[in-house]
């Protein structure tokens, strides 16, 4: 609370300064500069369910082929002798040779048997096991780290996009945005609005991040009337899906994010959907694959250097089925697979204990066997990163996670 | 100040039309027809279906590759373009319907049964399903409401029912297709019983087995076909269903029936419309009157709707939801007097930048949530600091285009708001610099955005 009324206080400071960045102390270069820690974390949240065992196949087991007659006929680029990954995303080839991309098989969150998605991705940004306290279950564990970072700010850890993103929201303060919002507000409607909403707690703090990320990232001078117009002449965005739009999403999405993280921010959450691949996988996962390929080329380009010190994972609420189902797709399991990338990460391995695929192998006769935790990942990944504390991220990051052995990802 | 009458028009409804608030309760015109289907006309089902079956005949007859792929381009443009017509027919009943808690119903339950086309020439079936499933059947029994979504087409393609197969089933073993637990798993997940309803595994397996034969055809539309369903009898909650020698719809029916009236099945829903219209944490006694009366009439959507708009819990002044992007603009075109007939005569550019790409902004992308669980109700979801910045620039920049003249910001504070104005909103809007930024502040103002 005591920070909040910080913040408005300083709201209030600052708009009655008026609306230039420089107005705003806290949006100075001097004071980003002392940024908690150097390293980056890039969260993302594939929602929907990946299939892990398409995406890296166990190639080399032989049951694997009669599992799934219709599904990784598609031969894709040999990872070792034993897995193979998707052609979808054999663009990220060079990323595996340069030891810059990594995979973890056969893990999952605690969330056992209902293989509900909501509940398991609510799961999986909560970070809590099927017996946490009520009090976790409501914040995502992002959030919970930003907690633990000495000198974390706002602008420290960033949602991006339109979805909401458990993972990160909870006390500790943290900002969201998607690239192209615009809010196009005179001074005097600034001092009205803070007044509007001085005493609705929720608008005043999301109307305080609008306008500091509205001026952090474009010209604070409102358009003029003929710039304004002009600018609705301008083509406009398609309403429906397609691939076209989709991409460029993806792209907008990694070029902000990379600009943020080249900058103050250290932790970016951001989500990709469409993973549910019931039917008619081999084509249907083709989309969801290029538009993960595009975010992790788009932040390795648009990171620079700062990809070295960059990790990347890519976490999804449960696997899916062992067998295809009756409609040439899969569906909803329980072991699944987690994708690392980046300069801090140690790459070019497949880790994780590899339960095998035989009947007697399988969880509930259908689901990959879970020989992991998510969290246990993500907490080394962290861990090796910022160097937080274990028994932090054992108790308050994760409450009751068992983090086991270093599997040496970073 | 705040009246019974002018909360009830706004939590339960789009609020005040130019600041007229309608002279009835919220409920009292449910019983009564649905006149915005005739006002505002739509494609049926069938004629959706037609389209699609002429496309489908039409790339069949191509002679060569070249032609079929301009057949496949007309079509995609086709579909995208009745989409659009139907954006304007659904913004154009709500805007213009004094039964606004019927309009508020519709958009509940066709996001309860949320259906996502998949690829553009089923664009045009979400209004359908809309029109043809949800709006005859609000106010009847839930277990009508429910057959006629799992078995419409747009829901049996969208969770891939249409394609599922019993294993066992004589066609399953000719051409060795089998299941998919899609329809089956959101059936009673979803739908019906919830997620801690009581079912496992084996319920969503055994329900997926009993599902197969829903099929679709597109020039028949929803069909049953025996031969690919599977022989034998499935136990979903203890119960049995089929097992005569020949597969019938009517045990699917009877699984259906049966899941409307079960306890969990009143619990989850009547949780679910006092989330959606009341709060995000609602009263326990609210939910609990909903579930007793769901289960004393077996379902009746209107004894349930209407005690849900009468029960004192959930008229209590506090504004504790915040209105979505839909309910947004829909509530501000009201209140700007902007019609039906202004909204359906915008072309495609106008109605995408007054309406669509602004609700895509504000995190609803119009007919395209993420999955079968609809849009989330958490108020966190929707005031977001790029939602709300959105809401802000388009409450200043759009009512002037939408009007030929502005009106007077002090004024608009009850055209937008009638008995829900209150006095230091109408002070800070006289201070306002531009007549824009003036109607801009109050349809940014928590009292707007909140119900």
């Amino acid at each position: 609370m005591t920070q909040h009324l910080d913040r408005r206080g300083f709201l209030r400071g600052g708009l009655a300064l008026g609306c230039s960045a420089a107005a705003f102390p806290l949006m100075t270069h001097a004071t980003f500069a002392s940024a908690p820690f150097d390293h980056r974390l890039v969260v993302v949240i594939l929602r929907g369910a990946l299939d892990g065992l398409d995406v890296i196949r166990p190639a080399g087991d032989r049951a694997f082929r009669s599992l799934r007659p219709d599904l990784g006929q598609d031969e894709g680029p040999a990872l070792d002798d034993y897995w193979q990954l998707h052609p979808g995303l054999a663009g990220l080839m060079p990323l595996w040779k340069a030891g810059e991309l990594g995979f973890v098989q056969a893990v999952s969150t605690p969330y056992r048997d209902q293989r509900s998605h909501f509940d398991g991705q609510d799961m999986l940004e909560a970070g809590t096991a099927m017996d946490s306290p009520p009090e976790f279950r409501r914040e995502g564990w992002l959030n919970r780290l930003l907690a633990d970072i000495p000198g974390a700010r706002a602008e420290t850890a960033f949602a991006v996009g339109r979805e909401a993103l458990p993972i990160l929201s909870g006390k500790s303060p943290m900002q969201s945005w998607a690239p192209d919002t615009e809010m196009r507000v005179s001074p005097q409607g600034r001092r009205l609005l803070a007044q509007l909403y001085e005493s609705d707690l929720p608008f005043h703090a999301a109307a305080e991040t609008a306008l500091e990320l509205t001026d952090m990232l474009t010209d604070a001078d409102p358009p003029t009337p003929a710039e304004d117009d002009e600018a609705m002449m301008a083509p406009q965005k398609v309403m429906m899906p397609d691939a076209g739009r989709a991409n460029a999403e993806v792209a907008a999405f990694a070029e902000f994010a990379a600009a943020r993280l080249r900058e103050d921010t250290r932790i970016v959450a951001l989500s990709l959907a469409g993973w549910d691949t019931h039917a008619g996988q081999e084509q249907g996962i083709r989309r969801p694959l290029a538009r993960l390929e595009q975010l992790m080329l788009g932040l390795q380009a648009g990171l620079g250097p700062v990809w070295q010190k960059t990790a990347f994972i890519a976490m999804t609420e449960f696997g899916r089925t062992v067998r295809q189902n009756g409609t040439k797709g899969t569906d909803h399991g329980t072991g699944g697979a987690m994708i690392t990338a980046g300069g801090a990460i140690r790459g070019g391995k497949v880790l994780g204990r590899w339960p095998g695929l035989a009947d007697s192998d399988l969880y509930a006769g259908r689901d990959l066997m879970p020989t992991g935790d998510v969290r246990a990942v993500a907490a080394w990944v962290i861990h090796g990163l910022m160097g937080t504390d274990k028994g932090r991220l054992q108790t308050s990051v994760f409450p009751g996670l068992d983090m086991g052995a270093n599997p040496g990802i970073v | 100040m705040t009246t019974p009458k002018g909360l009830a028009a706004h939590r339960f409804g789009y609020g005040p039309r130019a600041g007229r608030l309608p002279d009835h309760a919220p409920a009292a015109l449910l019983g009564k027809r649905d006149r915005m289907l005739k006002v505002w006309p739509g494609q049926s089902t069938e004629q959706v279906l037609m389209k699609m079956a002429k496309d489908r005949q039409a790339d069949r007859d191509a002679a060569n590759p070249e032609i079929r792929r301009k057949i496949k381009r007309v079509s995609f443009m086709e579909g995208k373009r009745q989409a659009l017509v139907n954006a304007r027919l659904e913004l154009a009943r709500a805007v213009d319907s004094d039964d606004s808690y019927r309009e508020r119903l519709v958009r509940f339950w066709a996001d309860h049964f949320t259906v996502i086309a998949r690829g553009a020439s089923q664009l045009p079936m979400t209004t359908a399903f809309a029109d043809d499933v949800i709006r005859p059947n609000i106010t009847g029994r839930f277990a009508t409401l429910l057959r006629a979504a799992i078995t419409h087409p747009a829901m049996l393609t969208y969770l891939n029912q249409s394609s599922s197969v019993g294993p066992d089933s004589v066609f399953g073993q000719r051409v060795g297709r089998g299941l998919n637990e899609n329809l089956a798993r959101e059936l009673l997940e979803l739908h019906t019983l919830g997620v801690d309803g009581g079912y496992t595994q084996t319920d969503v397996r055994q329900a997926a087995l009993l599902l197969t034969g829903l099929s679709v055809n597109v020039e028949k539309g929803t069909v049953y076909l025996d031969k690919r369903a599977e022989p034998g009898a499935e136990t979903v909650l203890g119960k049995s269903y089929g097992g005569a020698r020949k597969a019938r719809i009517e045990d699917i029916y009877q699984l259906l029936d049966d899941l409307a009236v079960h306890p969990a099945t009143a619990r989850h829903i009547s949780w679910k419309l006092a989330v959606h219209f009341v709060s995000d944490t609602p009263d326990r006694a609210l939910i609990e009157d909903l579930a007793a009366i769901w289960l004393k009439t077996g379902g009746d959507l209107l004894a349930v709707s209407t005690a849900l708009s009468e029960h004192p819990a959930a008229n209590r002044p506090a504004l504790e939801k915040a209105r979505q992007p839909f309910d947004f603009i829909v509530a501000a075109l009201r209140a700007l007097d902007v019609g039906g007939q202004q909204i359906t005569g915008w072309n495609d550019a106008t109605l995408r930048r007054i309406a669509l790409n602004p609700m895509a902004a504000m995190g609803q992308t119009w007919q395209e949530p993420n999955g079968p669980d609809g849009w989330e109700e958490d108020f966190s979801r929707w005031i977001t600091p790029q939602a709300l910045a959105t809401r802000i620039d388009w409450g200043i920049q759009m009512p002037r285009r939408l009007r030929k003249t502005l009106p007077d910001a002090r004024n608009f504070v009850d055209m937008a708001l009638a008995d829900m104005a209150d006095d230091d909103l109408l002070r800070l809007v006289a201070r306002s610099e531009t007549g824009a930024e003036g109607v801009g502040l109050v349809l940014a103002s928590p009292r707007f955005n909140r119900r």
